[in-house]
């Protein structure tokens, strides 16, 4: 019975998206329909969150943005997603990295893993 | 009332539309249906289409089921329901045709009825919705029902005060349920939203009059 639900799921999996974790820091082309026009929009920070799981995984990119705090989160197998880079990867500690919020500067930084 | 079939609960999931949006949907197996009866205004005083649902071993039914089934000339069902038909739908309705999901197609507006999951006996916020009082500062008065109206008169409840008392296991029915999608493969339906019922619930489905 269950097995219906999956394959659903399944079918709307897409298997290009690179293996990524909180603390790395990523560009998400996202795309953006506009008066009849699809452009690309590119999103680039720090992932701080993966929530859910299989097909409902979202996450969650944090940027500051001219001063400004900016987060969004996408699906991860949302079909508006052209593609994700990984630019950095980043050594934390934690999978939900909330505690940037409340930090800015040199405070913010995220040690790279190698 | 229109044309419908029976199905059961599977259960609840997500899909993307073609613009990506992310749509709630409940899937619903549409399969084994198969019209037992053709109901008119002649022979029994409306038109309407008795449909049959799962498959079920000629045993588990009482001799009277055994014998209707038989005169129709279908393999048995658990479930029976009627859908009306007074408004000239399903004119070319034979008893033994069998019902496919594609009776829907995606993007119409559908009628969904189930049975309630059952709550038990509940209180009356959960029942009704009330307010709670303070859970603390000495106030005494948790979850309670609060006032049941006036004294020496009326000294009487008014008949329909929301009180405690068996909630759910009731019919429901939710409408204008949109169609996402129909795949015929699987017989299955996918309506947008949720659905009254737990997974494996029988539950009718009709389009919206």
């Amino acid at each position: 019975m269950v097995d219906y639900i999956r394959s659903i799921e399944r079918q709307q999996m897409r298997d290009d998206i690179p293996d990524f974790a909180a603390g790395d820091h990523v560009i998400v082309n996202v795309k953006v329909t506009e008066g009849g026009r699809q452009r690309l929009q590119a999103f680039e920070g720090t992932v701080i969150a993966r929530q859910g799981s299989g097909f409902n995984e979202m996450f969650t990119v944090r940027k500051v943005s001219y001063g400004v705090g900016v987060e969004r989160s996408f699906p991860v197998h949302s079909p508006r997603i052209d593609s994700i880079n990984v630019v950095r990867r980043g050594r934390v500690r934690r999978a939900k990295l909330y505690y940037l919020r409340k930090r800015k500067g040199k405070k913010a930084r995220i040690r790279e893993r190698r | 009332m229109s044309k419908g079939m029976l199905g059961k609960k599977i259960g609840m999931t997500q899909v993307y539309d073609e613009a990506g949006n992310l749509t709630p949907v409940t899937v619903i197996e549409a399969g084994s249906c198969v019209i037992v009866q053709v109901k008119s205004e002649e022979s029994d005083g409306y038109s309407a289409v008795q449909v049959g649902f799962d498959e079920v071993d000629k045993k588990k039914l009482t001799r009277p089921e055994q014998g209707h089934f038989e005169k129709a000339g279908v393999t048995p069902r658990r479930y029976l329901a009627e859908f009306r038909c007074d408004n000239g739908d399903w004119q070319e309705a034979k008893v033994g045709d069998e019902l496919a999901p594609t009776l829907f197609s995606p993007g119409d507006r559908v009628k969904v009825r189930g049975v309630s999951r059952g709550k038990g006996f509940a209180g009356v916020i959960k029942r009704h919705g009330y307010h709670r009082g303070p859970m603390s500062h000495g106030s005494r008065y948790h979850r309670g029902p609060g006032s049941l109206g006036g004294s020496a008169f009326p000294a009487r409840v008014m008949p329909g005060t929301k009180l405690p008392g068996r909630m759910g296991g009731q019919q429901v029915t939710v409408e204008n349920l949109e169609v996402i999608r129909v795949d015929t493969d699987n017989k299955l339906l996918l309506v947008k939203g949720s659905i009254p019922g737990p997974r494996g619930g029988i539950i009718r489905i009709e389009h919206q009059s």
